[in-house]
Formats: C-alpha cells, sequence, structure tokens
C-alpha cells in the first residue's frame, strides 16, 4: 500500500524489472533492508544522509552489501528504504553509482513500519521459492551464499546467518571515556543451537533477558541437548522460505521485526507449526511425487535432530503425512576469520570506520600505499604534516601545517588548519576544522564547522553545526535542538 | 567412422558374454587354456584388415564364456582344468563349485584364481568393441594383467590368502612369455607396419609396474561402460553437438590410424600411444593421469583440493580434502548458475551426506532433474533433446563433483537420456517435458518403489519362524523386509552388525526397536562370534555386476564370507536396476574413498584429536576410508530382485533379457 516506485527509477518499467527478478538465481529473491533514518545513529543520520548512504571510508555503507552481493554473482535485488524522501536519496544513488552492473529495485515504506512491516509491504513482489534477506548496514565479507546454501541443503523454513560477536569497542590507542554511552550488552544475543550446530532451537535478544527466560520442553526433548551460546550474534541475513514469510506476516500483524518477533516466533513454533504445514505441504506435493516431503514429519524431525543424518524416505512414504508438522530453523555459522560488522550505533560506526580502513581492509576496495593509507592525490597537505597509518584522505581535501593525522577518515574537500591533531576519528565531506584543534574518536558531520583550538573527545558533531573557539568538550553530542 | 559406429553397435547384442553354443567349441578347445594369449593372435590377425569387418573378426573372443556362469557347462570346466600354462584355475573351479554348494569352509576361496579364470575373456570382449588397432597391445595388456595379479597387491582385499600362492607365480611367467612370444611371431608373420607396434607394447608395458596393470583392467571396464553407452555417443555425434568432447575425440583416432598403417617408422609407436590416450572412452576418471586430472580440474565446478597423505594403491581414485568442500559449494550458490536449483541442492547434500543410501540418493537425484526438466525452456535456435542432454550432463558432472555416482544413480542417469533421446521430433516442448517427467516418477515408482515391494514380497516367504537374521549396515530394503515380517507376525530376532564410522546400523536399529523388534546390536569386529546365533544373513546392495559380484557398503564381504564360512545362507537384496553388465573382479579399481579424518576422529576421544591433528601431515601415515568392497558371487546363496528369487550366476541373463525392456520402461 506504501508501496512506490522510485521515480528515478522508473524510465525502466518495474514489471521489467520483476520479471528479472522472478528467475531469480538459484529460486533465491534477494531483499535488501536498508532502513530510514534510524534514531540510534541519531547525529549521524540526517535528513540529507539516510542510514544507507551513511559513508564508510567515504562510501556509502549500502556499497558494502552491494559489492558482496554483486561479487557472489547477485544482480537482481530488491532495496527497502522505510520513507519516501530516503528512497529518492538512495535510489538515486544507486543509480548513479552502479545502474549499469545492477538490477536494482528501490521500494520506498512507510516509516517506522520495521522490518516485517516492510517486508509485507513489497510481500506481492516476491515470487522465487526463497527470499534471502539481507540488512543494508553490514560491512561484510561472508558470502551470503552460505546461508543460502545451507537454507537449501536443510529445506529450512529459515536459517539465520550467525557470526562471532565482533571485537567492538575504541582501538587500543583511543580514549575510552565514551565507551559507557556507546557500550554495547555484554552479549547482543542467546541462541540456543543443536549439537551439531545445524538447528535454531532458540534465540533472545540478550537486552531482553532479565533473570530467567522460557525455552520450549518440546524442542528441548526433541532435540536432546541444548548448547546456549552468547559469543554469536545474528548477522540479520536470513534466508525465508517465501511460503512461511509470507503466511507469518499475513497472520501476525502485530508482527514488527523480522528478528525480535519473526524469527523467535518461527523458532519457538519448529515443533507444531500447524500455521504452515498445509502450504509447504501443498508445495512438497506440487514439485514431486509427495515421497519426499521427509522435511514436514515430526519422527523425522526428532531422528534428524538427534541422529543428524539422513532421513529414511520410505518409511515417510508408508508412514504418509504425520498429524504434527514441523518445520526447520536452521543456522549458518559463519567463519570466524571472516569480517562482519553491523552498523547499528556511533561505536559500530566508529569500529567500521577503523577496521575498513585498518584490519579488514580488503573490504575497502581502495589501494593503500606503502604507509598503510589512503591519500587521494588531490588532497594537498602542509608542511610537516603527517599521515599515519590506517588513515584515508578523500579527494580535493587539505589539511594546513604541523598537522597529525592517525586512524582517521577524512571525507572529500575538507579544509583543516594548521597545528590539528586528528585521532581516531571520522571527518565527513566538505568539513571545516580550525587552527590548532584536537580531535579524538569524534565523528564531525559533513558540512560542520570546528573553529580555532576546539579539543573534541569521543563527540559527534552534526551536518552543518557549528562549534564555537576553544571549547573542550568530552562525550557530548553537538546537535541543532 | 560408418564402420566404427558399426562396429560400437554390435557389442549391445553380444555384452554380457553369455552365447554359448555354436562358437564356443571350437574356438575354445584350442585356444581356451590360455586364454590370455588367445587374444593377441586373434587381434593381430583382426587388426591388419582394419575396420573393414571388425564385428566378422571379433566376435569370437567375445563370445568365450566367462566359466564361472556356467556352472553347468561342462566343457568350459574340463577345458579349465586341463589348462597346462594356468594350472591354478582347473581345480579352483572345482573347489569354488564344491564350496558353493555345499556351503564348505573357507579356506578354499583363492581369488586370484578366479581372477585367472575370468578376467582375461571380459576385459578382451569389452575391447573388441572399442577399437580394432588397439587389440594388439591391448591384449598383450590384459594377459599381463591377469597373470600379475596374484603377486600384485591383491592381498589386501583378500581376507583368506591363497594357498598355492608359488603357482600361480609360475603361470604368470609362462603366461606372460608366451604372449610375448606370440605377439612377436605374429608381428614378423604380419606385414611390416605392424611389426613396431606389436614388439613396442609388451616391452613398455613392462617396465611398468602395477599401475600400468591396474590400469589396464580399469581400462577394460571404461571400455565396458562406454559400449554400454554407445548408442548415446553415436547419437551426439552425428550431430557433433551435443556430446562436444567425446565428439571431437572420436574422429581423430581414426584420422592417426591411417597413416599409422602405411607408414613404418617411429610415427606408429607414437601413433598408438597417442590412440591409447585419446580413444578410451571417457567413463571414468583415473585420477593418477595428471595430465587429465588437470583438464578436469579446469572444467570443475567444485573447488577441489586434492589430499596431501594419498594411499598409493587407490590413486586412481579422487582423493581430495573433505574440510573445504562444503563451504566452497555452498558460498558459490549464486555463482554457478547453470545448475540448476534442485541439482544443487542435491549436490549439497550428496557432499554434506545428508542423504546416504543408494536408493535415496538416486531418487532424490531423479526427482531434482524432473524438476531441473520443469523449468527448462529450450533456447532458440537448438534442439530439445540435444540442448537437454547437454544440460543434464552438466548436472552429472556436478553431482559427481560433489560425491561419485553409485552404480544404479548411472543406470538411472542412462535411463533418463535414453528416454530424452527417444522423444518422437514432433512432439512440443511442454509435451516432452511432461513426458519425460512422467517417464522419471514411472522409473522411480516401478523400479524403485515397486521392486521394493516385490523383494519385500519374495523375502518374506525366507523368513521363518525362530530365525535370527543378521544384517549388515543399513538397507533400506532389509528394513522393509524386517518390519513387513514383523508385521505379519513372524517371530524372529534380528542382530544388526554395524562399523565405524557411519554407524548407519544406529538408524535402523532405532527403528527396528521402536516398532517393537527384538534386536542385537554388535560391531563388525564381533562378527565371527555373532554369526554362530545367525540362521540367515540378509544384505542390501549397492550394486550386483553381471559375474554376480556384489558391490556394496564396506564389511559386506566380511560379512559374507563369515556366514559362508558358518554354513549361514546369504540373501542379497537388490533392485534389478541397480544390476550392471560391467564384470568386477576386485574393489581396489571402482570404489570409492570417503573422509579418511572420519577413520581418524573418535568422537569420545577428544583428548586425542590434538594428538592427530599432529599426525595430520605425517608422511608415514595415510588414512583409508574406503567406502565399498565387492563379494564374490560364491558367498552368495540368492539374490533377491524383483525379478524374483535368482542364483547369482543369473544376474547376466536378467541384465540381458531385460535389458531392451528396462530401457524402454
Amino acid at each position: 500500500q506504501n508501496q512506490n516506485q522510485n521515480p528515478r527509477k522508473l524510465e525502466t518499467s518495474p514489471c521489467f524489472l520483476f520479471t528479472v527478478n522472478s528467475v531469480a538465481k538459484m529460486d533465491f529473491q534477494v531483499v535488501i533492508l536498508a532502513g530510514g533514518f534510524s534514531s540510534t545513529l541519531f547525529p549521524l543520520v540526517s535528513k540529507e544522509v539516510p542510514k544507507a548512504l551513511l559513508p564508510v571510508a567515504n562510501r556509502p555503507v549500502l556499497s558494502y552489501v552491494l559489492d558482496l552481493l554483486e561479487s557472489n554473482n547477485l544482480k537482481d535485488l530488491i532495496v527497502v528504504v522505510e520513507g519516501e524522501d530516503a528512497a529518492l536519496k538512495v535510489g538515486g544513488w544507486i543509480s548513479s553509482a552502479c545502474v549499469d552492473r545492477l538490477h536494482v529495485e528501490v521500494a520506498a515504506v512507510a516509516e517506522n513500519v520495521g522490518t516485517a512491516g516492510a517486508l509485507r509491504a513489497i510481500a506481492h513482489h516476491l515470487t522465487a521459492k526463497d527470499i534471502l534477506i539481507v540488512s543494508g548496514d553490514i560491512v561484510s565479507d561472508i558470502p551470503p551464499g552460505a546461508v543460502a546454501a545451507t537454507h537449501r541443503r536443510h529445506d529450512a523454513a529459515v536459517t539465520a546467518m550467525l557470526c562471532a560477536q565482533p571485537v567492538s569497542g575504541p582501538s587500543e590507542s583511543g580514549g575510552s571515556g565514551g565507551k559507557d554511552k556507546t557500550k554495547k550488552p555484554a552479549c547482543e544475543d542467546i541462541i540456543g543451537l543443536d549439537s551439531w550446530k545445524q538447528f535454531l532451537l532458540y534465540i533472545a535478544k540478550g537486552t531482553e533477558i532479565k533473570k530467567d527466560t522460557r525455552v520450549k520442553k518440546s524442542i528441548l526433548c526433541a532435540a536432546g541437548k541444548m548448547e546456549l551460546r552468547s559469543d554469536l550474534v545474528d548477522s540479520h541475513i536470513y534466508a525465508f522460505k517465501r511460503s512461511v514469510l509470507q503466511k507469518v506476516l499475513d497472520q501476525k500483524p502485530a508482527f514488527r521485526s523480522l528478528k525480535q518477533d519473526v524469527l523467535p516466533y518461527l523458532v519457538r513454533t519448529q515443533l507444531r507449526s500447524d500455521v504452515f504445514s498445509d502450504q509447504s505441504n501443498v508445495e512438497e506435493n506440487g514439485n514431486g511425487n509427495g515421497k519426499n516431503n521427509m522435511q514436514n514429519n515430526e519422527v523425522v524431525l526428532s531422528q534428524i535432530l538427534s541422529n543428524a543424518s539422513s532421513p529414511s524416505f520410505h518409511q515417510v512414504y508408508e508412514s504418509g503425512l504425520d498429524s504434527r508438522k514441523t518445520h526447520k530453523c536452521c543456522v549458518y555459522i559463519a567463519d570466524e576469520s571472516k569480517y562482519f560488522v553491523r552498523l547499528n550505533s556511533i561505536q559500530a560506526f566508529m569500529d567500521v570506520n577503523r577496521d575498513v580502513i585498518g584490519d579488514a581492509n580488503h573490504l575497502s576496495g581502495y589501494s593503500f600505499s606503502a604507509h598503510h593509507n589512503i591519500v587521494h592525490p588531490s588532497a594537498e597537505l602542509g608542511s610537516k604534516t603527517t599521515v599515519g597509518p590506517h588513515c584515508m584522505l578523500g579527494e580535493g581535501s587539505q589539511v594546513g601545517d604541523k598537522c597529525s593525522v592517525k586512524r582517521s577518515v577524512i571525507g572529500r574537500h575538507c579544509r583543516i588548519g594548521s597545528n590539528v591533531k586528528i585521532v581516531n576519528s571520522v571527518v565527513m565531506d566538505h568539513a571545516t576544522i580550525g587552527d590548532g584543534c584536537s580531535i579524538q574518536g569524534s565523528v564531525i558531520c559533513s558540512n560542520a564547522q570546528l573553529q580555532e583550538r576546539v579539543t573534541l573527545r569521543d563527540c559527534q558533531v552534526e551536518a552543518g553545526y557549528i562549534v564555537c573557539v576553544g571549547g573542550e568538550h568530552k562525550g557530548e553530542t553537538f546537535a541543532r535542538k | 567412422m560408418d564402420t566404427r559406429r558399426g562396429a560400437l553397435a554390435v557389442p549391445k547384442v553380444r555384452r554380457v558374454g553369455f552365447f554359448t553354443s555354436a562358437i564356443e567349441p571350437t574356438q575354445d578347445s584350442s585356444q581356451r587354456p590360455n586364454r590370455s594369449q588367445s587374444g593377441p593372435v586373434e587381434a593381430t590377425t583382426s587388426s591388419s584388415p582394419l575396420s573393414d569387418s571388425p564385428s566378422g573378426n571379433l566376435i569370437s573372443p567375445v563370445l568365450i564364456p566367462p566359466s564361472r556362469h556356467h556352472s553347468d557347462n561342462l566343457t568350459s570346466r574340463a577345458v579349465a582344468a586341463a589348462a597346462a600354462p594356468v594350472p591354478v584355475p582347473g581345480p579352483a573351479a572345482f573347489r569354488r563349485y564344491l564350496a558353493h554348494d555345499r556351503g564348505l569352509n573357507v579356506g578354499s576361496y583363492n581369488p586370484p584364481d578366479s581372477l585367472l579364470g575370468t578376467s582375461p575373456p571380459s576385459s578382451n570382449g569389452e575391447f573388441s568393441e572399442d577399437s580394432v588397432s588397439l587389440f594388439g597391445f591391448q591384449r598383450s595388456d590384459s594377459a599381463k594383467l591377469s597373470a600379475s595379479f596374484p603377486n600384485g597387491g591383491f592381498d589386501l582385499t583378500l581376507a583368506v590368502r591363497a594357498p598355492q600362492e608359488p603357482e600361480p607365480k609360475i603361470a604368470t611367467v609362462s603366461a606372460s612369455e608366451v604372449t610375448k612370444k606370440i605377439a612377436e611371431v605374429s608381428g614378423k608373420s604380419e606385414s611390416v607396419t605392424t611389426k613396431p607396434q606389436k614388439e613396442k607394447e609388451p616391452k613398455s608395458l613392462k617396465d611398468k609396474t602395477t599401475k600400468a596393470e591396474r590400469r589396464a583392467i580399469q581400462e577394460a571396464q571404461r571400455a565396458a561402460k562406454a559400449a554400454a553407452k554407445g548408442e548415446g555417443n553415436r547419437r551426439a555425434d552425428e550431430s557433433g553437438k551435443a556430446n562436444p568432447g567425446k565428439a571431437a575425440k572420436k574422429p581423430q583416432p581414426k584420422k592417426e590410424r591411417l597413416p599409422a598403417t602405411s607408414s613404418v617408422s617411429v610415427k606408429t609407436a607414437v601413433a598408438v600411444e597417442k590412440e591409447k590416450r585419446m580413444d578410451v572412452p571417457q567413463t571414468q576418471m583415473q585420477y593418477d593421469d595428471k595430465s587429465r586430472v588437470e583438464k578436469a580440474k579446469k572444467r570443475a565446478v567444485v573447488e577441489q583440493t586434492e589430499s596431501k597423505n594419498k594411499v598409493e594403491l587407490f590413486l586412481h581414485l579422487p582423493q581430495y580434502e573433505r574440510g573445504n568442500q562444503l563451504p566452497d559449494l555452498s558460498s558459490n550458490i549464486f555463482i554457478l548458475d547453470t545448475i540448476h536449483h534442485a541439482v544443487y541442492k542435491v549436490g549439497l547434500q550428496h557432499l554434506a551426506g545428508d542423504i546416504s543410501g543408494d536408493n535415496a540418493r538416486c531418487i532424490a537425484m531423479l526427482q531434482a532433474f524432473q524438476e531441473a526438466i520443469k523449468d527448462y525452456t529450450t533456447p532458440p535456435m537448438k534442439d530439445l533433446t540435444m540442448d537437454l542432454t547437454t544440460k543434464i550432463n552438466g548436472y552429472v558432472s556436478f553431482l559427481i563433483e560433489c560425491r561419485p555416482l553409485s552404480m544404479s544413480m548411472g543406470n538411472a542417469i542412462r535411463f533418463l537420456k535414453n528416454q530424452i533421446r527417444k522423444l518422437p521430433v514432433n512432439l512440443s516442448e511442454p509435451e516432452a517435458k511432461a513426458s519425460l517427467c512422467s517417464d522419471i516418477g514411472r522409473f522411480i515408482d516401478e523400479k524403485i518403489i515397486l521392486a521394493d515391494k516385490v523383494i519385500v514380497q519374495h523375502a518374506v516367504t525366507k523368513i521363518r519362524d525362530g530365525e535370527v537374521l543378521l544384517t549388515y549396515g543399513f538397507s533400506c530394503v532389509v528394513e522393509m523386509i524386517l518390519l513387513y515380517a514383523h508385521e505379519i507376525g513372524k517371530k524372529f530376532r534380528v542382530v544388526i552388525v554395524d562399523s565405524r564410522p557411519n554407524l548407519e546400523g544406529q538408524k535402523l536399529l532405532r527403528r527396528l526397536v521402536t516398532r517393537g523388534l527384538d534386536c542385537t546390536y554388535t560391531h563388525i569386529n564381533a562378527i565371527s562370534y555373532i554369526m554362530r546365533e545367525a540362521t540367515r544373513v540378509f544384505l542390501g546392495a549397492s550394486s550386483i555386476f553381471s559375474n554376480g559380484t556384489l558391490y556394496s557398503k564396506v564389511g559386506t564381504a566380511c560379512v559374507a564370507m563369515v556366514a559362508n564360512a558358518f554354513s549361514v545362507p546369504v540373501i542379497v537384496c537388490c533392485e534389478a536396476y541397480k544390476f550392471h553388465e560391467r564384470v568386477l573382479l576386485d574393489s581396489i579399481c571402482t570404489n570409492e574413498l570417503g573422509d579418511p579424518d572420519a577413520v581418524a576422529s573418535i568422537p569420545s576421544f577428544s583428548t586425542k584429536a590434538k594428538h592427530l591433528k599432529t599426525m595430520d601431515n605425517n608422511k608415514n601415515l595415510q588414512f583409508l576410508n574406503l567406502m565399498y568392497d565387492s563379494t564374490p558371487s560364491e558367498y552368495i546363496s540368492m539374490i533377491v530382485s524383483d525379478y524374483g528369487m535368482i542364483p547369482p550366476t543369473s544376474i547376466p541373463v536378467i541384465v540381458r533379457e531385460y535389458r531392451r525392456e528396462h530401457l524402454l520402461l
């Protein structure tokens, strides 16, 4: 109902785009949930910069997702953006950046409908057998094909990708003063796995669990053993069986979030999924002669859970359809060597920027100089100015004399005066920094202005904000009220 | 080209090598004793006229029946007994029958003997279908092979060692020498052109060690398979489109053969060498052939890293590191977009071991093909038959990369390709697709599901009250039999013998116990003890070859042998679609290697895991995880198939007689 095509994309008719999608690769359709103007990233995102376009090492964060998908040969994508304005901006950027390489459909949905709501809004466009849902704020090199393959192999209703908790917090040299503000909860997700780490038995957000939690007895009995992990996080890359997803969205209009509502619901009901059984059965029967619909049989599922080996199709064939239906919730646990960060907090934003030009620099797509930094040839450096390793200096930026830049990203066309120290910070495009400033662990958004001798530590400066002369600030957020 | 086609077409009729009566006595009486030598003589005569009328000349060696199929064929037995240069087969043959009839002792089993008795005719027979000028060295090749088996590395698979070890050795020498002489003599007696070739071959082969011999057997089997597929290839060749690899390969040897006969010098040798490489049809990759492996790697869809510590005897089988395959394949899911997703899924499941068991794998594959055919649309300007065949070929090679196909899957694929080929030209695309899908469905229904039901009906009659039935591993047919027998109220006990690392028997055990059957579960280590209790042994099969050899999960041979020693009848349950017209002599040539780590790792020994990790790169340590073994037919009392209860000697008859019907279906 809120579905609107981006005007910029109208030159190719949406019907055509969706026919492209309907012959999706391996029968997977890819949906990128790019969000809108996130409130958790408040001073960084603004009307001009939706979350998806937040620059990470001077590239919009969405481009990392698109690159990841493109490298996996996924070129027919649906990008769902909350809010018309944001959709316009994102669509504009996509059409300018990669219209020649990708078939991207940008869909705008109403604001604050949540991820589930967004999918509900575009549900009628989903045609493939399985849907791969990728959050638009991911910087990662985990191939999404892996989760898709796991999903396919187990014929699961939903497969979630889990990965090791990313190392967060400011780097060793950075200040730790702002940590209490941006600190993450000790464990983000509580995840219950079966003993072969194939199936998801329980999932809850760590913050929601106060003292005790409830685990389904039937699932525990069937699985025999459950391993509760708090060192894994849900990566917000899911593969859903389309029929299941649509049914849940239809039946539970109150569900707003995939992660908080839909996924736990599916996990909870995996042993008595009367909701989905009919449809999935029909599908199974449709594509064969019904001999192979072992997946829906509870007997077999318990067998799989306890045995992790192939179910006997013959037995299922003979025993026929069982009265109790089940569905599988699988997990794919990414390799620990892979990089993964979700850009969902200011701290994460700092981390991502640091890593992309530092440890995980293969993601950035830039080529690094011998000093492990990137200084655009058009950038001007004053005398006695040093740009350390793991730094990035954008196109056309000017840095005055006797400056020192360490582990920081500086955007395009910034003007930085003399005697400026920038450590562990992100300075976005067109920012102006006066002489004698010292910036540590801070984010200066685009067009912001720092007058002379300002000292910032763990601060965020909103776009276009002007910080007055000589201020000394620690852990503050500068924004126009 | 045309004559070659003619030559290829003939084998289809005489593949089984079971046409005794008319020709056998005349040809046989003179040449039978050292059959391995009969090859070269015939070959040399037939090789000079070169493909003028190959079938007429070649039929004779082919028609010599393998002696073991004719337990009643007195002539062959008598002749075998009288065999001078190869003394062992005769007595052994007698003993074998004795053992078979009376259920006698184990000691009488002497595999090398039986090999000597049967191998040359089979391999020769297959080769005759292949190409004419090849014969010279192929024959001597096979002679060498058969002769050298007893002292080769054959003991590995045998539970019992041959008591008359030295004898076969003597036989070896004499046989191979005679072969060489004959080859030389015939070379001289003939035109000059063939001479260098004739002399060269035995020598060059002699230099090589067991590897060459092994390859020779495999080539024989390969040829057999190729002959079976001959018609398909021929068809493909005609268009030259559908199967570019093979189509390109066929004409070349032809070209080379013409100059080879006219010119004298070294050229011939080179050409022959080349021919040897080119002319052998590719059905089974030899993984010790470096150049070919390299080529295959370039084509490969799944990235495969070869394992470091290979077991030398099995170098010809694919040995890859298992660890990376699954993650690699899964992360590439979207990149390999030529593979249909259903096929991809099956491939993943094969690779991950989610589906095991031949029937299950075969059905999963067929259903995936069904789905792929449903989603198939013929590209413009292309023929459905041709294009779909290429597609299916691509899928098949993908599946092979995931896990080597079982024999039954090969049969099913052959069936499918036949169906595609037979599609009437005037059929519209949707009709053709529908007919193919229903054909596949019918294959699953009739050849697997219905066959199982028939087998259950037959086998249940063999279960009497109070019996103790022993089964090994997990076979779905055996499970159905046991459950059905329990259902109809028979009182019996089941002994389930299992083996590491797969422990498939546990699945069976769990289901049987939940159904209320009385079960005993033990590992194969205790087989000699537990066999005392058993009154009957029921075994599943992966395939049964036309010499009656049972090809099944590793350990089956051991169970069958022990059962034989304890005079317990061994009943093999096998659907007829798993029968294969090839002849299998040992479990070395054809086998599959599982994950070696599975053997090494013991779950309860988690502390030792570290220790094993350090052993990983030890050059002195190699892990071998064989998946299959072959059970000689003399240990099998009866085969229950959907054509009824038959002795193992009847397999070739079924293969021959029902082949046509099987293909038509």
